[in-house]
């Protein structure tokens, strides 16, 4: 079957953003009857790739041929008429709407002037019973089923137009085991009538289950196309996060955390967790401990982050503070409790663009003290001063607009938001991504200085090496799961690490 | 800053001012008559004073990148609500005087209550939320005075629009007041900061510790209340209440005044000063049109005219165009790139 010519090829697509080249030169070959899965990390391009063959965005530079014909999309409804079809994670079809009209809306069936109610909801029917194996009532409004359902109604509805290509972006995200295996069973299905299907996810497991080949990017490259029974987990993570295996012999040591004597216990997490977001997870944090969260892009390390600073709800579990219970419903009372987050989203959730270094640099100590107790103006200007003078921040002007500054700048001003308030335990989420090397071994070097003042560091980072030279205990989290703690006074090597994220080991 | 985005407001107000002097010249004239202090430019400081204050409470609003349209009616309930406690009234006690104004305020912070917990609590957008009592209070001012124009015939009660302090009108000192607890409470708690905050960018505000629903809340509450002291001035100016056409379209005039002051609708950073001489600008125009003798019919044409202008003016991009010679340093079309995110 891998033999015949592939049904769509794209070659050398770039498509460039203002400012960012967001694909280069990158290429996809794709064969009736397989399930290829797109792979990278959040920002890789995969869902750029993917709304340049949908014609939400066109291309700048490259080819696109199906069934041997070049073509241009332009617009999504001339992608679907090609018979590209996409079915997206959150499912786009009207809930208040029937089955039958869900699958049918836009191309009713009409009969003397009239639309064919009848002759729709048969056909309806029997597309989802032949196709699917799904034998449901479709009079009933799409609300009545699940999700899981509701995705299948909307393959079919892609069906129903001959899709050629079909791509699943994220399908599995909202869907429990079971749905799972209940959607594999329908892809295995239209495999064998020759559908090609684009399959992307996070779940690493999902991947080698279902898909026979798989193309991996990275920083909007192509990195490479593989079989999917011929990779390694490992060698796939590698590939996916750029880093080559053979220089992950463990090279440079990390300063030994040996004075590290304090053994009390500042976080305590039990059975925390969220649906959709992160499976129950434990998590201990003792004073003045730097503990790293590794783990790929997407394995939810923001989310676990975000449990513990409060500013998602946690669905279960409770957290100890100093060994008595806490609730931390809102970032204000984590922010009470002594607990600081620095988002891995400066732009969005970070920085207040329109005001000054100085209004940035009080906020949060601001915030803890409420709005009538106004920090005076003298002792905000001695702060931010003292602030920019430690971690040399640039320019040296408390009044100058944050949205100027550079991103490692901003950074900075954002780590003195928190560090002003003095905190117990300091949750960086990324804070070296996106800053040049200088602010980079900077930030480093400072935590490893808060820590020994007996501040505690929950250090969220891509970055491997950066983990392992200043963490003295290192969790690991895959497909929305905390899946391995390390003790960092072994010899761990990142080559363990990279392991433990990429699973199916024993 | 400040200075820059004043400018443009002033050089307007005063333009207008003089093109006055040009059909009158005593129009710039202040003298001693009956007592008071009279003239065209107190005149305008006494009849902007309830535009004034509405748009005191809008330029808060506004800098929450929000937009409250439910003033006018608020001015209408507030000046129904006077009437109405004071109808009956003797003259020689001042009780019902203060009961009027305790009611005229405990209405307008209830509107204000109303608005910032739509908003804030249920997340209506504020556009939605203030435009379900922008149409609900006027209802409610007309059930209240039965549709008809109430007249007051009690004399204490037109004290606060038409009274004299210090020989000027005392709305000037109810204008003065307010503007000076706004600039206290924006100044010198950290309101003002958490308010630019939260409108600049309220998740990153969230996450920094900042209880941007009470924010929120309070700014409504602030500005129904500026509200409901316009509805009485305004009401008590004239000795009567009109639940009809009180304070009608002056929630788009005090929209247009903070913009003209240089606050953005996009929310963020405030300047009550400009919102002071926008307003200005506005009651003065207004008077203007009347006082040289525009003809009603193209009296609104001419005060879009006159907005138009004020707003080129305040875009950078305008003046470098027109007025290339300035050759405007500080454009900054870097921030354009920005913000471009790919996943």
């Amino acid at each position: 079957m891998k033999e015949q010519t592939p049904l769509l090829i794209m070659e050398g697509i770039t498509k460039e953003f203002p400012g960012v080249k967001a694909l280069t030169d990158v290429q996809l070959n794709l064969y009736p009857g397989e399930v290829h899965a797109l792979m990278g990390e959040n920002g890789a391009g995969k869902s750029t790739l993917i709304k340049v063959l949908t014609g939400v965005y066109t291309f700048d530079e490259g080819s696109v041929t199906l069934d041997g014909k070049s073509i241009r999309i332009t617009s999504p409804l001339e992608a679907q008429n090609l018979g590209i079809s996409t079915v997206y994670q959150e499912v786009n079809l009207c809930t208040n709407l029937t089955v039958a009209e869900n699958i049918f809306i836009g191309r009713e069936i009409i009969k003397r002037g009239r639309l064919d109610w009848k002759e729709m909801n048969k056909q309806a029917k029997e597309l989802l019973k032949t196709r699917l194996n799904l034998d449901i009532d479709v009079t009933k409004l799409l609300s009545f089923y699940s999700v899981a359902i509701q995705q299948m109604i909307a393959i079919a509805r892609s069906l129903q137009i001959s899709a050629k290509v079909l791509i699943l972006d994220e399908p599995t995200s909202s869907l429990d085991q079971n749905e799972v295996n209940q959607l594999f069973d329908v892809i295995r299905k239209l495999k064998k009538e020759g559908l090609a299907i684009i399959f992307v996810s996070h779940f690493l497991d999902q991947i080698y289950e279902i898909t026979d080949r798989l193309t991996v990017l990275r920083n909007g490259e192509w990195i490479g196309e593989f079989k999917t029974n011929e990779i390694e987990r490992l060698e796939l993570v590698s590939k996916m996060i750029g880093k080559d295996l053979n220089e992950l012999k463990s090279g440079e040591r990390r300063t030994s955390n040996k004075a590290f004597e304090r053994k009390r216990p500042f976080l305590q997490g039990k059975n925390i967790s969220k649906k959709g977001k992160i499976a129950p997870f434990d998590m201990d944090i003792q004073e003045g401990e730097i503990v790293g969260l590794a783990g790929l892009l997407g394995s939810g390390r923001t989310e676990l982050a975000r449990l513990l600073f409060g500013a998602d709800k946690a669905d279960t579990g409770e957290i100890k503070i100093n060994g008595s219970m806490a609730n931390l419903a809102s970032p204000k009372q984590a922010i009470s409790n002594g607990i600081a987050f620095c988002s891995e989203n400066r732009k969005t959730e970070g920085i207040i663009g329109d005001l000054t270094i100085r209004e940035n640099m009080i906020l949060a100590m601001q915030g803890l003290q409420g709005w009538f107790k106004y920090i005076p103006r003298k002792r905000q200007i001695e702060i931010a001063d003292e602030y920019i003078k430690l971690l040399n921040i640039n320019p040296p002007n408390p009044e100058q607009l944050i949205k100027n500054l550079s991103g490692g700048n901003q950074q900075k001003v954002l780590l003195a938001r928190w560090l002003i308030t003095n905190p117990k335990l300091l949750i960086l989420d990324e804070p070296t991504r996106g800053i040049d090397v200088g602010a980079k071994a900077e930030i480093q070097k400072l935590m490893l200085s808060l820590s020994k003042e007996g501040m505690s560091v929950l250090f969220v980072s891509s970055e491997i090496e950066e983990v392992l030279r200043t963490c003295r205990k290192i969790a690991v989290l895959r497909d929305h799961k905390k899946v391995y703690e390390f003790e960092n006074d072994q010899q761990i090597t990142q080559k363990d690490i990279m392991k433990a994220m990429a699973g199916g080991m024993t | 800053m400040m200075k820059s985005k004043l400018f443009w407001p002033i050089v307007v107000l005063l333009i207008i001012l003089l093109i006055n002097l040009f059909f009158d010249k005593n129009f710039f004239t202040i003298e001693v008559k009956n007592g008071y202090l009279t003239g065209s430019l107190i005149d305008i400081l006494n009849r902007g004073a309830p535009l004034l204050l509405v748009s005191i409470g809008m330029t808060l609003v506004i800098a929450t990148k929000g937009v409250d349209l439910g003033v006018g009616s608020v001015i209408a309930m507030a000046g129904a609500v006077g009437a109405m406690t004071v109808s009956g009234a003797n003259g020689d006690s001042l009780v019902p005087l203060f009961t009027a104004i305790a009611f005229v305020i405990a209405i307008s912070i209830l509107t204000g209550i109303w608005n910032g917990v739509l908003v804030s609590r249920i997340g209506v957008q504020p556009i939605v939320a203030t435009l379900i009592l922008m149409v609900a209070g006027r209802g409610i001012a007309q059930l209240i005075t039965d549709g008809q124009i109430m007249t007051v015939y009690y004399d204490p009660y037109t004290f606060i629009g038409g009274g004299h302090l210090l020989m000027l009108p005392f709305s000037i000192f109810i204008v003065a007041a307010m503007l000076v607890i706004a600039s206290f409470l924006t100044r010198k708690t950290a309101m003002g900061l958490f308010i630019e905050s939260v409108g600049t960018n309220p998740e990153a505000s969230r996450l920094s510790g900042i209880n941007s629903k009470n924010i929120l809340l309070m700014v409504y509450v602030f500005s129904g209340i500026c509200a409901g002291i316009g509805g009485l001035i305004l009401s008590s100016n004239v000795a009567s209440a009109d639940g009809n056409n009180a304070g009608l379209w002056y929630e788009l005039d005090a929209i247009l005044a903070v913009v003209i002051g240089g606050t953005s609708l996009n929310g963020g950073r405030f300047y009550l000063m400009g919102t002071v001489i926008g307003a200005l600008i506005i009651q003065s125009l207004t008077t203007t049109i009347y006082s040289i003798g525009i003809a009603p019919e193209i009296n609104l044409v001419v005060k879009a005219i006159v907005v138009l202008i004020v707003c080129l003016l305040q875009s950078p991009e305008f003046r470098k165009k027109v007025f290339g010679v300035f050759n405007m340093k500080q454009t900054e079309k870097k921030s354009k790139n920005e913000g471009v995110s790919i996943s």
